[in-house]
């Protein structure tokens, strides 16, 4: 039953192997579906080009289904997956700063590997960026750290937040990622942009 | 530096969402936790300074933090490897799809200096913003919404948000 390293079916080292092997379907996948385009991912907040939306939230279902499903059939202990953990002030505040770092950079972290891995410029300056950015952080920490660690929720999942099974939180889920995907196609006759 | 003047093909956004999630499945039950990136960059940032300045890493909270919690080289970690994986994988595609070409992706109405100038800011912001909302889009947004993550869900609200709010003041850059 999963998750195979926590439970000890396979070793610390081979995890680390397989990390590598997840990241290169990651990448490939990301890079597939024009994620390595600054213009591509930007588009999706000028109504250009939804790719970011529908990828993403069809991702997110995916996953969200895959893990529901192998918890039913016994075959990943759901008890026992990494939930993130939620620092409300921080986690909003962090959200503004990438938000507007996004529409300004045009790539997050993991795309802008994928760009940088096809050759694409800005997406190294954008990495350049990203160290900058972190070591700003890291050396700035105790003027944040109270603001850092404020509104510690736990680590909630939003059934439990609001008191719902998962089964129908991912429906919820489901129904709204759909929504979108009409506005997104919607969008995308709408707005058209010839292809970059 | 030239904007791209052929047209290249990219996956079915839906099957490529498939496979996405399939990867982020697999990152669960394999590893228990899902994918991630700017961890990656904060672990280099961490090996960095303990290799230049050993003194100011054991004393300086952030990196104190991070030694305390993660034993060993920080570059040994599963971001780590991912994010190389993520490098190799992205460089295949590309291969294979024939978009491997060095450029500068910009729209035609502004310069590439202009772009590079961008995207360093971005980037610097991102940084910041990675480490406030203790992940990316891939960690906190992606991977969180998959567990049903409540931290997930805000942050994937308050990126998208607020890169929609903004999005008018930066439309030069991209429309």
């Amino acid at each position: 039953m999963g998750p195979l390293v926590v439970n000890e079916i396979i070793s610390e080292n081979t995890n680390l192997l397989l990390a590598f092997f997840i990241g290169i379907g990651f990448g490939f996948v990301l890079e597939q579906a024009g994620f390595s385009s600054s213009r591509k991912l930007a588009g999706m907040f000028y109504g250009y080009d939804t790719v970011v939306l529908k990828v993403f939230f069809t991702g997110a279902i995916t996953a969200m289904l895959g893990l529901l499903f192998f918890s039913l059939f016994g075959w990943v202990d759901l008890n026992l997956v990494y939930v993130n953990e939620t620092y409300l002030t921080s986690a909003i505040l962090g959200g503004v700063i990438m938000g507007v770092g996004f529409i300004a950079g045009g790539f997050c972290p993991g795309t802008s590997f994928c760009g940088a891995a096809i050759g694409k410029l800005d997406a190294w300056m954008f990495i350049g960026g990203l160290f900058i950015g972190v070591f700003i952080f890291a050396e700035g920490f105790p003027l944040w750290e109270d603001l850092y660690m404020a509104n510690f929720m736990g680590y909630p999942r939003i059934s439990e937040f609001f008191g719902l099974t998962e089964g129908i939180t991912a429906l919820f889920v489901i129904l709204a990622a759909v929504a979108m995907f009409w506005v997104g196609e919607w969008a995308e006759k709408k707005f058209p942009r010839e292809e970059y | 530096m030239e904007t791209m003047s052929k047209k290249t093909r990219y996956m079915n956004p839906y099957l490529a969402g498939v496979l996405l999630g399939l990867v982020v499945l697999a990152s669960n039950v394999i590893s228990g936790r899902g994918l991630g990136a700017s961890g990656a960059v904060k672990s280099a940032i961490v090996a960095g300074v303990e290799t230049i300045a050993p003194g100011h890493a054991e004393s300086a909270p952030f990196y104190k933090k991070f030694g305390d919690s993660h034993k060993g080289n920080p570059l040994n970690n599963w971001l780590v490897y991912e994010m190389l994986g993520v490098i190799v994988g992205g460089f295949v595609s590309g291969a294979i799809s024939r978009r491997l070409t060095w450029r500068v992706e910009h729209s035609p109405k502004i310069t590439s200096k202009r772009r590079l100038a961008f995207a360093l800011a971005g980037g610097i912001l991102f940084g910041i913003g990675s480490q406030f909302g203790r992940g990316c889009t891939s960690g906190s947004a992606l991977s969180g919404m998959a567990v049903l993550s409540l931290g997930g869900f805000i942050s994937m609200a308050a990126i998208f948000g607020t890169a929609f709010a903004f999005a008018y003041f930066f439309r030069k850059n991209w429309i």
